[in-house]
């Protein structure tokens, strides 16, 4: 940057001085934590993308085995007929927790640790816009998360993760679980909109110079994507949770047909959030993909723009489609036609996305890595998932399997087959980027084949269960109906699958405290992520790279000579970097207790009778730190890298 | 250092460099473009759900009598609390062109007017749910009619709005007369005035589909 330019802005004397020294002000509760300070403390105070992107990545692998022992749970019971390893209530809020838990807690959030960690990287910048707003988007799906997992202690919702209106109505569900869950949602949905505001401003505006758009890696561009989705759907399930809440606690009637409203609105504004939220899970996978397969071809990734905007279309079209959810509702033969063919038009960009990648592996030289088999295992599951998908679009053909194990079958092919194992790619794929460890690859591949198998054995044969006519969400069934065999092998399948992903989870542990140490580019890779120490230093780049080529890694590697790029320009003044700040993580809390106060209104908890105090209490600490956060600025300190 | 250093004082990471980030607009004004672009979607849910329940029942019973909405509305004082929060943009756009002028004085003033008509807005609002609910003949309340609930709940959550823009304004005004108040919070002041403009403009939808609607 010129330093001309910043003359014209005045400050007030003596500034600089202040400026490296601790903050003192009237308004200053606590030190702000320097550099050096406690590791926990480090920690607990981040505004590094990269440690927060791995807390992601932990509580989501956290989150993913509670929602594990709750499907295994779920299959224990169907293993035999008319079993009564739970009760019918507790399989319920099984049911229900487990959705939940597996969308907003578990593959959302690992979705997030990669869009905190490694889109940062690839775009070349230092860290996210709004470095403490990204560390209270974190907070607040610990406090979310945290908050729908207290529900268990006393009453978990037993509603489904659809939380249908007038199932979840005071009349019908008339307990504390549905509170739970609709705050916790809420508060999920907070972190989740103010990190897309993050990731859309960091991803438009912080790019490195010469990142133009379509140079953009196409994981950078699913995030975008994503985040726009994210904006634009959760506002739907966000009011029409108020809707509900107001139902259940200020005697409103937005889903009381007694006084002329409607539960289908439940369901239009549910799903019209609910659709897109599926590519809000999947579109992040495909960019996963997107990155895995050119680096283990070693070719570039084919149709580079078609990739792209095949997303971008199937992010236009999710908002289209919802109410193909709905078919069986009786909606009229024209608005089932309508959404029959826009969500048959959907299968045009998928497919066009798969095609694009087998022409990536077409003719390259392919190494079956780990994260290598993982993506194949994702585009041959996901194709499944699809191809059933594809029959779901059709409105004659879903009326028979609505409500079937052929629909639990399907939307697992995506969400497991699809998203998870893409996810799992991306584990063992940036894990030396993360940790600056290697993966064991025998024992990966061991995982992979495991996992592989684990699933298809669980869920393919629930295609055949829905198809015989087994309904979803049954707590039991009789002997004699010819289900007892496939949901023997679907139960054995289900606990291989679980020890599957255990045995994966326990490698990344492993590696993060015993691993082996590689360089910084052990896969020989593209993007630029891997042009960073390993891990990468606080500043991320000692300078920030010029980028003249879509792959500028590979290009320095291997390019053109008019692609190659050198190290970019030296900072004159060091590197600037954000001081640590409590307020994120205070205003989360606040938002924390306002959440339990408003769940246990009128309640008692722990012997606290006057829990609506608890509400006051926690709006107070959340607007005290939303002011405390505004008043002591960024700040920071300097970083003078020596250049490595 | 010292120059560069300062500068990055009072910003998040680099966010005021203009010229630095790749759309040119800053950083702050680009995530309230995006805050109200989700901000859209939850007025146009509310919208759509007042609008569709209005729809699908025509009459608005109240202990078992059809009421006339035009009878429990003031056109009259929503038509003047409207002209009154238009006129709040119009202040408010004034506020920003004076920081632009570096007039920080004048700016003050035009933000003190800009929350003296905001708070008229919500005080007008506050007589009229007070006025709807007690009114006499027949009372509009959240729970009595399907009507009243997405009623008040979209011109209330609307209300929350215009009350954060309040709180916030009058942060700005306090903190204008602070040291640290200087020219790199011109465009904080905007990224307040984009928010406020958005909270009259949704309003401007609402006047029309939720109150002159029941009186063609």
């Amino acid at each position: 940057m010129a330093n001309g330019t910043t003359t014209t802005i005045p400050h007030d004397s003596g500034h600089d001085a202040e400026h490296d020294k601790p903050q003192r002000s009237f308004f200053r509760l606590v030190q702000r934590p320097q550099q050096g300070c406690h590791p926990v403390i480090d920690w607990l105070t981040t505004v590094d993308h990269k440690k927060i992107g791995i807390m992601y990545g932990a509580f989501a692998l956290l989150f993913l085995l509670v929602g594990g022992v709750e499907a295994l749970m779920i299959r224990a019971q169907l293993f035999l007929p008319e079993n009564d390893f739970v009760t019918a209530r507790l399989y319920n809020q099984l049911f229900t927790m487990h959705g939940t838990t597996m969308i907003f807690l578990a593959v959302m959030p690992l979705n997030a640790a990669f869009f905190n960690y490694m889109m940062i990287l690839q775009i070349g910048a230092r860290d996210v816009a709004f470095p403490r707003l990204n560390a209270f988007s974190l907070w607040s799906f610990v406090a979310g998360a945290v908050l729908i997992n207290l529900s268990w202690f006393w009453e978990a919702f037993h509603g489904g993760w659809f939380g249908y209106a007038p199932l979840s109505t005071k009349d019908y569900n008339p307990g504390m679980g549905a509170d739970f869950w609709i705050l916790s949602l809420q508060i999920l949905g907070v972190a989740s909109l103010a990190a897309s505001f993050n990731f859309i401003t960091t991803i438009l505006n912080m790019r490195a110079p010469g990142l133009k758009m379509m140079r953009m890696p196409v994981f950078t561009w699913m995030t975008l994507i994503t985040s726009f989705l994210i904006i634009l759907a959760f506002p739907a399930i966000t009011i029409a949770l108020v809707e509900l809440m107001f139902d259940r606690h200020f005697g409103t009637h937005f889903f009381d047909a007694t006084f002329g409203g409607k539960p289908i609105l439940w369901q239009h504004l549910f799903w019209i959030f609910g659709h897109p939220e599926v590519y809000i899970l999947i579109l992040p996978a495909m960019g996963i993909v997107s990155e895995v397969l050119p680096t283990f071809s070693r070719k570039p990734l084919f149709g580079y723009p078609l990739i792209v905007m095949s997303g971008a279309f199937i992010g236009f079209l999710g908002f289209a489609v919802w109410s193909h959810h709905m078919f069986t509702v009786g909606l009229g033969v024209v608005a089932t036609t309508a959404f029959s063919l826009m969500t048959m038009l959907i299968a045009i960009p998928t497919g066009v996305k798969i095609f694009n990648w087998i022409g990536t592996l077409w003719g390259g030289k392919i190494h079956f890595t780990t994260p290598m088999l993982y993506s194949l295992g994702f585009i041959w599951m996901f194709m499944m998932g699809g191809f059933t998908g594809i029959m779901h679009s059709s409105v004659p053909v879903d009326h028979q399997q609505q409500d079937s194990y052929f629909v639990v079958a399907h939307f697992h092919y995506v969400l497991i087959g699809g998203a998870l194992f893409a996810l799992f790619s991306g584990i063992y794929y940036w894990m030396p980027k993360m940790s600056g460890k290697l993966m064991n690859e025998t024992w990966g591949k061991i995982s992979f084949w495991i996992m592989f198998f684990g699933f298809n054995l669980a869920f393919f044969p629930m295609h055949l269960l829905g198809m015989a006519g087994m309904p979803r969400r049954t707590h039991t069934y009789l002997g004699d109906m010819g289900w007892n065999e496939w949901n023997m092998w679907s139960t054995a399948g289900a606990m291989i699958l679980g020890v599957g992903i255990g045995s994966a989870v326990v490698q990344v542990v492993y590696t993060w405290a015993k691993g082996k140490k590689c360089g910084m580019d052990p896969w020989d890779a593209r993007t630029l992520e891997w042009a960073t120490a390993n891990p990468p230093k606080d500043y991320n780049f000692a300078r920030i790279p010029e980028i003249n080529a879509r792959d500028q890694v590979w290009a320095n590697k291997y390019g053109k000579p008019e692609e190659k790029s050198g190290p970019g320009e030296p900072e004159p003044h060091g590197i600037h970097m954000p001081d640590r700040s409590w307020y994120p993580m205070s205003a989360s809390f606040g938002l924390f207790m306002v959440g339990l106060g408003m769940v246990f209104h009128k309640q008692n908890f722990l012997g606290w009778d006057h829990t609506l105090e608890m509400v006051y209490i926690g709006g107070g600490i959340l607007l005290l730190s939303i002011y405390l956060w505004a008043l002591e600025g960024p700040r920071g300190y300097h970083v003078h890298p020596e250049e490595d | 250092m010292s120059e560069a250093t300062a500068q990055h004082s009072h910003d998040e990471a680099d966010s005021h460099h203009v010229a630095a980030t790749n759309t040119g607009i800053p950083n702050k004004k680009l995530a309230m473009w995006a805050f109200l672009a989700s901000d859209c979607m939850f007025f146009g849910t509310l919208i759509s759900t007042h609008l569709i329940y209005r729809r699908v029942n025509p009459d608005v019973v109240i202990d078992g009598n059809v009421v006339p909405v035009t009878s429990i509305f003031d056109i009259e004082l929503t038509s003047a609390s409207t002209f009154i929060l238009l006129m709040s943009s119009l202040t408010m756009a004034l506020t920003v062109s004076a920081m632009h002028k570096h007039n920080v004085k004048a700016a003050r003033w035009f933000l003190l007017s800009t929350i003296f008509f905001g708070s008229l807005f919500i005080g007008a609002q506050v007589y009229e749910f007070n006025h709807f609910v007690h009114n006499e003949a027949h009372p509009l309340t959240l729970t009595n009619t399907i009507f009243g609930s997405t009623f008040y709940v979209l011109t209330g959550t609307h209300g929350v709005h215009v009350l954060i823009g309040l709180i916030w304004l009058t942060t700005w005004y306090f903190y204008s007369f602070s040291p640290k108040f200087n020219e790199e919070n011109v465009m904080d002041i905007e990224v307040t005035g984009l928010y406020w403009h958005f909270v009259d403009i949704v309003w401007i939808l609402i006047f029309p589909l939720v109150y002159i609607l029941e009186y063609i």
